[in-house]
This record gives structure tokens, C-alpha cells and sequence, in this order.
């Protein structure tokens, strides 16, 4: 059994938590640079492509709206929360589907999960033809919309399945930027893609905090400690235990270059979801006896880069 | 709800496999046998309660860290083993049946921080891997079927087959949390989904959402009789079969009978965004 305090230091994950600018530039630069997380989901998506390839598609104005939000006296949004985007990143043909946080905590309902599925089943089609196609997935979800529970949750296996199909073609890139982050289902998803590209301030987790403080107990996870979440959730975390590709600042040039570099790099030798014996034979390796401080979290993972 | 949850899965494992340890290195919790069906030799698969499990909120049939990635493992070593096969009398690749009563994924700090949604995620992988490789993969829901559960265990399969009774569930969330989240009663929960069918809890309805290959109605679900072991058979039989007539992705459950009423909007973004694709 390995011991849990033996390696990561949560002390210094800490210094780099919420907000925290990144040692790497000056306050110069961190002052003059474009958050963005401050983008809506329509200009995150929109940054990303060369500039004037990007075209909107079954946008606003086709009105495809969720049909079960009204009858339970919710406002329906005219994209549901779901914005999809082709065109070309560095030359090569891309779609980019951006949540919008913002409406139903970016909660995958039957429209917004069908939207993101036949925009990755087009790209598979295409990439199967000869025209290989990437796939950007903006992920701010607390994953299945409750409202619409089991069309949600159906919508989430198909997205798992189409990722799949299409990340042996061409990458799948899911960027998790923040403010919500990734959780739920939604969680497996960024888990199969090819490629994670996270912030700081973005956190990645099936279970969120207030879900487990609930179905498991305060004393099992206090949702209101900020630390405890950040050192478990948060991108720096995520990134040392590499279960992630690649940190990011809160900045739209470095995380638009980054997709550009993972595009042109196109697909891995193998993906993270694949490598099963690696990731068994690391959970075998702990002691859960204990409850595991936020201190002593081990990066248990952190040999894998 | 019967508060066993997860003994039938354990029953059902039985009964369709004979068999009811687990494979040598693997936890308690992941039943795991290779046993006939028709002519064909498949591999079943199911989650069961561990009061033992060394992760404490993994020990009454959740699916935590352990249990996904020992299925993933385990469906992983029967895709790899495809090429090795004799190309003898069979020489098509092997059913895998997931038999699923899971009361959800596992919700602990443990959990989170050994980053179970890439567990999870690697389960769904090998399942869906298996079924793109051409196995056909079905699904048999004897009892629950919740949330992260089921996405890591069967919701990847060709065919989905569940049991029609009361103590069968498939959803989201349990009731409780659902209603609160949605800041609901129970009370007014359940008067929704009678009109809002994906809101049900109720098995039968849904089968109307065009997701499911069958519904099976079984004499005695806890303590099944040779009929019920034997229709069950029959049904997964027929949906091997099925399942190899068609395409190896999810596409049936869009185009379902079912499908085309109860996920028109799901039907209609797909064929919009298929217009102005090449636009």
C-alpha cells in the first residue's frame, strides 16, 4: 500500500487556487490578457475558429426548443443552452459545441444532448469519407437536466458513444474552463475525449461537492469548504494527477492556441479511457481504510504525463 | 422500493450463468462468468453489494473506482481476445451481457479524488469499444438502473432489455434528491410524470421513450423458475440476433417506433443540423 502523504503537496495546489494569477507571466501581462472564462458560450466558441469560417449551426433562429421546460413552468431557451459552430481551426475542418452555463447549469436536456450528438455523429461521417473533422467540446455542465431526467441521462450515453466513434478519426478536444466545470455524466464524457484542456478555475468530478455531502454525509464531504473542493476538483489537481492534458491560464489566446496545437497533433497513439490495467493496478494500490485530508491527497496518478 | 437492492442481480447472475464467485483477483462486488447462451459462448457481467468493500460508500451494490474498472478490464480482455479466436465452428465475435440492478455510482470523497469519472468513463469505453467491434453487447435490467451507475454499467449496449415490474427503475436520480433539486414534492414529482413521460419512474413508461428493445414479464423476478431463466434466455438470444442485423452504434433509439413520438425534438435537431451541415 503506498502512503497517502508521500507525495503531492496540497499546500502548493492551494497557492494556485481560484483566481490565482500563474507564476509563469507578469502582472503586466495577466492585467492585459482576455479572460476567457468571461466569454459567453457563443464568443468562446467563435474565438476558437480561423477567423470568419465560423458558421452557426440549428442556431436561435431555427427556434428547436426542449419540449418539456414549459409544461413545468420553465422557461425554454431558443438553443437551449447548446450553441454548435463549424468551421476551420489551424486550416483543418473543426465543429465546436459550446454549453451555456448560464441556462440550467448547462444541464444536458433531450434537445441540447441530440444537438451534440448529431454534430459529432456529422463529423464521424465526414472523417469516415475522407474529410476528417475535430470536435471541440466547451463543457460548463452539472450534467443530466433534471427536468427532462431520463432523455438526459439517454442523451449522455449516446454522446459517450458517438465521442468514441469519432476520436478514432479525429480528436476530441473538451475544454473545461469554468465557471461550472464538468460534473455528472457529462464527466464521462470529457473522460473518453482524446484531449482535456482545463483552467485553474475549472473543476472536473462525476459527483459534485453538495451531492456527496448529501447522499453521503457532511462528514464524508462539506460541501462549504472551498479548499477541500479546489484540492480535489480544481484543474491544478487534475493536471498533477494527469488526469488531464493540458493547464491553462484564464486567457482566450493560450487556450485558442492550445486547441490548435492538440488539432494539429491530431489523434493520440492511445486515449486516457483505454488504458485500464494502468489506472486499476493505481486505485488497487491505495489504502482507503482512512478518509483521504485534503492534505494528504495523494497524486496518485502522477506518473502518468 | 425493496430495500435489497442488488439481489437480484446476484440471483439472475445464477441463474443464467450457474456461477457466483467472482474471477480470481477481482473484487467481491463484479460477478463475472462465461457461460451458453443458444450456441454461443458469452460473458456476463454484473455489480453486486459488498458490506465488505474496502471503499466504504461502495459496499450496497454502487458502482465505485473498483467495480468500473474491473469491468472495464474484463470486457477489455474478451475484445483483445477476439483475434486469438479458433476459426472454428463460430467465428463471429462474443456476446457480453451486462446484467444490471446498480443503485447508483458510488458518492464519496474517496471516490472524487481517485477520479472516478474516469473510471466510469473507461467502463463505457470497453462497452462501447466491444459493441463498435462488433459484439453484441445487451443489457438485461432485473432492478436498478440509476444515473453514473448505469452510464458505466450497460447503458453502451446494442439492446437494452429490463424486467416489467414495480421494483425495476430506471432513471437520473432516485425520487428524493430529484424532487429537491427541482424544489418539488415527491407528491408533485410524481403528478408530472404522468404527463412528463422521461420524469417517470415507471418502468413501463419508459419503454415509451423508444430506448428499449423489451420489456419481459417475469413470473417471479426474486426466485426465478426454469420458465422465467428460460424466456430470459430466449430474449437475450433474440437480441444478439437482433443486434446483429444492424449497425454497431446507438442509432436504433432514435429510430424506434417509440423514438418517433416520444423523441420527435431529438429526431428534428438531427435532421436540421444534418440540412445545414454542407450548407
Amino acid at each position: 500500500m503506498s502512503s497517502l502523504a508521500d507525495v503531492a503537496n496540497l499546500s502548493d495546489i492551494a497557492k494556485g487556487g481560484v483566481g490565482a494569477k500563474s507564476a509563469s507571466i507578469s502582472t503586466r501581462e495577466y492585467l492585459q490578457r482576455r479572460s476567457f472564462i468571461e466569454l459567453n458560450a457563443r464568443e468562446r466558441a467563435k474565438a476558437l475558429f480561423d477567423s470568419e469560417t465560423a458558421r452557426e449551426l440549428a442556431g436561435p433562429f431555427d427556434r428547436i426548443e426542449s419540449p418539456w421546460l414549459a409544461i413545468q413552468g420553465v422557461t425554454p431557451q431558443a438553443d437551449d443552452g447548446c450553441i454548435v459552430m463549424r468551421g476551420t481551426i489551424g486550416g483543418n475542418q473543426a465543429v465546436v459545441i459550446a454549453f451555456n452555463g448560464a441556462f440550467q447549469g448547462g444541464g444536458i436536456g433531450e434537445v441540447s444532448g441530440a444537438k451534440l450528438t448529431a454534430a459529432l455523429d456529422l463529423a464521424c461521417r465526414d472523417s469516415e469519407n475522407g474529410k476528417n473533422t475535430s470536435a471541440v467540446l466547451l463543457l460548463e455542465t452539472g450534467g443530466v437536466r433534471l427536468q427532462e431526467a431520463n432523455l438526459g441521462l439517454a442523451a449522455v450515453a449516446e454522446i459517450i458513444s458517438s465521442i468514441i466513434a469519432l476520436r478514432a478519426h479525429a480528436p476530441v478536444i473538451s475544454v473545461i474552463a469554468g465557471p461550472v466545470g464538468c460534473f455528472g455524466g457529462m464527466s464521462l464524457a470529457a473522460g473518453v475525449s482524446s484531449y482535456i484542456v482545463m483552467t485553474r478555475e475549472g473543476r472536473l468530478g462525476l459527483n459534485g461537492p453538495e451531492v456527496i455531502e448529501e447522499e453521503s454525509g457532511v462528514e464524508e464531504f462539506d460541501a462549504t469548504d472551498r479548499t477541500l473542493i479546489w484540492s480535489i476538483y480544481g484543474g491544478q489537481q487534475r493536471y498533477n494527477q494527469g488526469l488531464i492534458d493540458v493547464l491553462v491560464d484564464d486567457d482566450a489566446d493560450q487556450t485558442i492556441k492550445t486547441v490548435n496545437e492538440l488539432i494539429a497533433k491530431g489523434v493520440p497513439p492511445i486515449n486516457r479511457s483505454e488504458q485500464v490495467d494502468v489506472y486499476r493496478s493505481r486505485i488497487a494500490a491505495l489504502d482507503p481504510s482512512t478518509q483521504w485530508e485534503p492534505e494528504s491527497v495523494r497524486s496518485f496518478t502522477s506518473h502518468h504525463k | 422500493m425493496s430495500k435489497c437492492t442488488g439481489t437480484r442481480g446476484r440471483v439472475w447472475f445464477k441463474a443464467l450463468t450457474g456461477q457466483e464467485k467472482p474471477m480470481p483477483g477481482d473484487p467481491p462486488s463484479v460477478l463475472v462468468a462465461d457461460a451458453a447462451i443458444g450456441e454461443e459462448n458469452a460473458r456476463f457481467l454484473c455489480v453486486v453489494p459488498d458490506p465488505d468493500s474496502r471503499f466504504p460508500c461502495a459496499r450496497h451494490g454502487e458502482v465505485g473506482l473498483e467495480q468500473a474498472y474491473t469491468l472495464g478490464a474484463r470486457i477489455r480482455e474478451v475484445v483483445n481476445d477476439e483475434p486469438r479466436r479458433t476459426s472454428g465452428s463460430s467465428s463471429l465475435p462474443r456476446p457480453i451481457i451486462a446484467i444490471v440492478d446498480v443503485k447508483s455510482q458510488a458518492y464519496g470523497r474517496r471516490e472524487e479524488i481517485g477520479g472516478i469519472h474516469l473510471a466510469a468513463a473507461a467502463a463505457a469505453d470497453a462497452y462501447a469499444t466491444a459493441r463498435f467491434s462488433g459484439h453484441p453487447v445487451i443489457t438485461l435490467i432485473v432492478g436498478q438502473a440509476i444515473s453514473g451507475g448505469f452510464l458505466t454499467h450497460g447503458y453502451q449496449a446494442n439492446r437494452l432489455l429490463a424486467f416489467a415490474d414495480d421494483n425495476v427503475l430506471i432513471h437520473a436520480m432516485h425520487k428524493e434528491p430529484a424532487a429537491r433539486i427541482t424544489r418539488r414534492t415527491v407528491a408533485q414529482l410524481e403528478s408530472l410524470a404522468k404527463t412528463v413521460t422521461p420524469l417517470s419512474y415507471d418502468v413501463r413508461d419508459y419503454a415509451k421513450l423508444g430506448l428499449l428493445h423489451k420489456l419481459l414479464s417475469i413470473s417471479n423476478p426474486e426466485n426465478p423458475s426454469a420458465d422465467d431463466v428460460s424466456l430470459v434466455h430466449n430474449a437475450i438470444a433474440e437480441a444478439i440476433a437482433d443486434t446483429r442485423k444492424g449497425p454497431t452504434d446507438l442509432r436504433n433509439r432514435f429510430e424506434s417506433d417509440a423514438a418517433k413520438t416520444a423523441r420527435k425534438a431529438s429526431r428534428l435537431i438531427r435532421a436540421r443540423l444534418e440540412e445545414e451541415w454542407n450548407q
